[in-house]
């Protein structure tokens, strides 16, 4: 059914057709408008057979929903930025434990300083959780995405986190198709748990480990995620029979095939490269775009055979990896090995920092000419930063460097290019 | 056959023996068929109270529930003690995750079995003190203001034991931790303002508070299955000693427990939705030094000098416990 819809509340009104068994709550700006609408759907009635539970942390929220799943329920919850951190160990328990959670991350940059715009900070620090991160380029893809997580994580008894951009996403309110509860009933088995607590059958779960077989479960997880670039494809392709829709699975190639240069990337970022790739192309340049949905586990060999006939990589990632620059684009890096060619890692929209048509056109431009740096932080002011150098270089107790730059831009402390 | 005197007393206390009770007034770990939730040949201790006390208490709760019973564990002794595989000593449905979610997980187990009508099957969630009065605090705050329903038991040996005795914001005022050493102007832990969580889980008023030691089998017991017959957030703390951290011998662990009772040190009682319905008498209140002297954790208050006024300060707080919990009888004037 299309409807025109705020992307947390299509994300919600999907999630409810999963027919989860218990949902944590927890605020944390964007995600809150996830959960807000599961607890009206909830307390109304209209989703049955389900807890909702307002927690007191996310820690807790994870925790609850390792409880909860590992009772045989189907257990969802929602979160982002400082909420995906102060949950983090529990987000590594419960995939070590195998317990098959589905979570949306609203991603959004992590502080210090405290922000609350979109980047992919917080989604990447969880990157080796063990966790698979599927990421949703638009509100469409978010809701399917979240239907297909159920099923791709209790198949392999592996939790799952649906990352969608926090606002840009999350608070666009744009045409979805929503789709049927006979739909998803069709593609949505019920939950059968590969390890239950019950009197019935009593079970040890969490017991200490030692090297003598720690290496092994671990493998096993890593041997479930390749498992998972197998599935993602398959579980895509029944997709599209119930749903009619072509979403999900692990890349997504636009306009390669005869490409120079390809622009790699996640999320909704990805239709702003598309656009500029478009006028691109109108004046004749040979680029194309390369999308990761699956970011974990990472399909490198489609990866590779995606840009292996490219004479330039350009890694486009919301993240920064603090003292080498790109997280996505080591990935990449990773996926090229042996092939010759110039691979250049932009660190672009850090928190929030919009991320403009005019801004790529030079950017891809520079890149074709061979002018760009290995690593570019886009639209960076280096006034400010230069200003705030001098700063520290004139005098010892320079203060707090957030504070020194805002109040060197002046009054529009928010100034998003 | 020799001569056997009849013994109407466990030796050195007032508690009647099992044998002179009628056998429905027996504890369960008297029973044949009990269930032996924590089976032997776990790697505890010798003479460790957390063993004894998640034993008794977990038996008593299998007893209660028809053996209906799933259990969430903190990180600590207990977990580690019982699990290395394949000896796990549980014999009933049980989850260890982190060290400060237990609570939290027993409500995701809760609220699974209440989603799925399987309203028979009760929760326990247990921690040693560090998983409960500090890291876990969090959480188990978070279960007890939503009343889930689950009983969470603390068995407190009053520092972090699975890490080597560091201190906690149980451990006692003066005592020596591997983090509160007995050296400097003030030997030991600091007197600090204290953090008794009985007394914190009561100020939310959840249905059933109660305190116990691994001294009183009886009274342990009749708590754990009175915890059980409410639905909602129970607390039950329990007091165990722990013969490593503490420097006691491992026969002497049910003689300390006790001795905490009979100075006052450690109140034992009850409450219903925040208000105390009944303490556990102190028939003769015993000095301080009684509990304080056969513990090397506080070897440093009886040198050559003796540390009066520390001692006099402990006594203090066990004194005001006594008018707090009402923990003596009022005597009757001749």
């Amino acid at each position: 059914m299309l409807k025109q819809i705020e992307g947390s509340r299509a994300v919600a009104e999907t999630v409810a057709l999963c027919r989860p068994e218990v949902v944590c709550a927890y605020p944390i700006t964007p995600q809150t408008h996830i959960v807000e609408a599961l607890g009206e759907m909830v307390k109304s009635g209209k989703l049955t057979g389900c807890e909702f539970i307002n927690v007191e942390s996310e820690f807790a929220a994870m925790s609850v929903s390792i409880g909860a799943s590992a009772t045989g329920a189907r257990a969802y919850t929602a979160t982002a930025s400082q909420g995906l951190l102060f949950m983090s160990e529990a987000v590594y328990n419960a995939s070590g434990l195998g317990l098959p959670i589905v979570m949306t991350v609203a991603n959004r940059a992590i502080g210090a300083p405290i922000n609350i715009w979109n980047d992919y900070s917080d989604a990447m620090s969880q990157r080796d959780s063990g966790w698979m991160q599927l990421f949703a380029e638009t509100n469409q893809e978010a809701l399917d995405l979240h239907i297909q997580a159920f099923r791709l994580a209790e198949e392999l008894s592996l939790p799952v986190m649906v990352c969608m951009d926090g606002f840009v996403l999350t608070h666009a309110h744009e045409q979805v198709d929503l789709p049927s509860q006979q739909q998803v009933d069709a593609y949505l088995p019920p939950y059968e748990p590969r390890q239950l607590l019950d009197p019935r059958e009593p079970v040890s779960i969490g017991a200490m480990v030692g090297p003598e077989a720690f290496m092994e479960v671990r493998y096993l997880a890593h041997a479930r995620h390749m498992q998972a670039l197998e599935r993602i494809p398959q579980l895509a392709a029944e997709f599209k029979q119930v749903f009619g829709r072509d979403t999900g699975g692990l890349i997504h190639t636009y306009r390669t095939e005869d490409a120079e240069t390809i622009v790699v990337s996640m999320g909704s970022v990805l239709g702003t490269i598309k656009d500029t790739v478009d006028e691109m192309r109108d004046d004749g340049h040979r680029i194309g775009v390369l999308g990761i949905t699956s970011f974990r586990p990472f399909p490198l060999h489609l990866v590779r055979a995606a840009l292996h006939k490219a004479r330039r990589v350009v890694v486009l990632e919301k993240s920064l990896a603090v003292g080498i620059g790109g997280i996505l684009s080591t990935d990449v890096r990773m996926a090229m090995s042996g092939l010759h060619m110039p691979g250049y890692t932009v660190v672009a929209g850090l928190g929030g920092r919009a991320i403009t048509r005019k801004s790529l056109h030079q950017l891809f431009r520079k890149a074709e000419q061979g002018l760009l740096e290995p690593l570019t932080f886009l639209d960076l002011d280096w006034n400010v930063v230069n200003k705030q150098l001098a700063r520290e270089r004139s005098v010892r107790r320079s203060g707090p460097v957030a504070e020194n730059i805002l109040r060197d831009i002046g009054t529009v402390a928010s100034k998003i290019a | 056959m020799p001569f056997q005197p009849v013994k109407f007393y466990q030796t050195g206390t007032f508690t009647v023996g099992n044998r002179l009770l009628k056998p429905e007034d027996r504890s369960v770990q008297s029973h044949r068929d009990r269930s032996n939730a924590i089976n032997s040949g776990h790697r505890a201790c010798q003479g460790c109270g957390e063993a004894l006390g998640a034993r008794y208490a977990l038996d008593a709760a299998m007893e209660a529930t028809k053996s209906q019973l799933i259990a969430a564990n903190a990180t600590g002794c207990l977990e580690v003690f019982t699990t290395p595989y394949p000896e796990t000593s549980w014999q009933l449905p049980w989850m260890h995750s982190l060290f400060g979610n237990a609570a939290a997980v027993a409500t995701g187990i809760a609220a699974a079995l209440k989603v799925k009508g399987r309203n028979e099957i009760r929760v326990i969630a247990q921690g040693g003190d560090g998983g409960t009065t500090d890291i876990g605090l969090g959480c188990l705050s978070g279960m007890f203001e939503r009343n889930d329903d689950v009983l969470y038991i603390c068995y407190d040996n009053e520092a972090y034991m699975n890490t080597g005795v560091q201190r906690s914001s149980a451990t006692p005022p003066a005592a020596r931790t591997a983090t509160t050493m007995p050296v400097g102007p003030n030997p030991g832990n600091p007197f600090g303002q204290g953090k008794f969580v009985p007394a914190i889980a009561m100020a939310h008023e959840i249905p059933y508070v109660a305190t116990a030691t691994v001294a009183d089998l009886h009274d342990l017991e009749a708590k754990v299955k009175r915890a059980m017959e409410f639905r909602g957030a129970r607390y039950i703390h329990i007091f165990v000693p722990c013969p490593l951290g503490w420097g006691t011998a491992s026969h002497d662990t049910i003689r300390i427990a006790r001795l905490a009772h009979e100075t006052g040190l450690f109140p034992i009682f009850e409450a219903e939705h925040g208000l105390q319905v009944s303490a556990l008498p102190i028939r003769k209140q015993l000095p301080v030094e009684e509990y304080l002297k056969p513990q090397k954790r506080f070897a440093h208050l009886f040198g050559a000098k003796p540390e009066l006024e520390v001692i006099a300060r402990i006594q203090a707080r066990a004194d005001r416990n006594i008018r707090k919990y009402g923990l003596v009888k009022q005597q009757e004037t001749p």
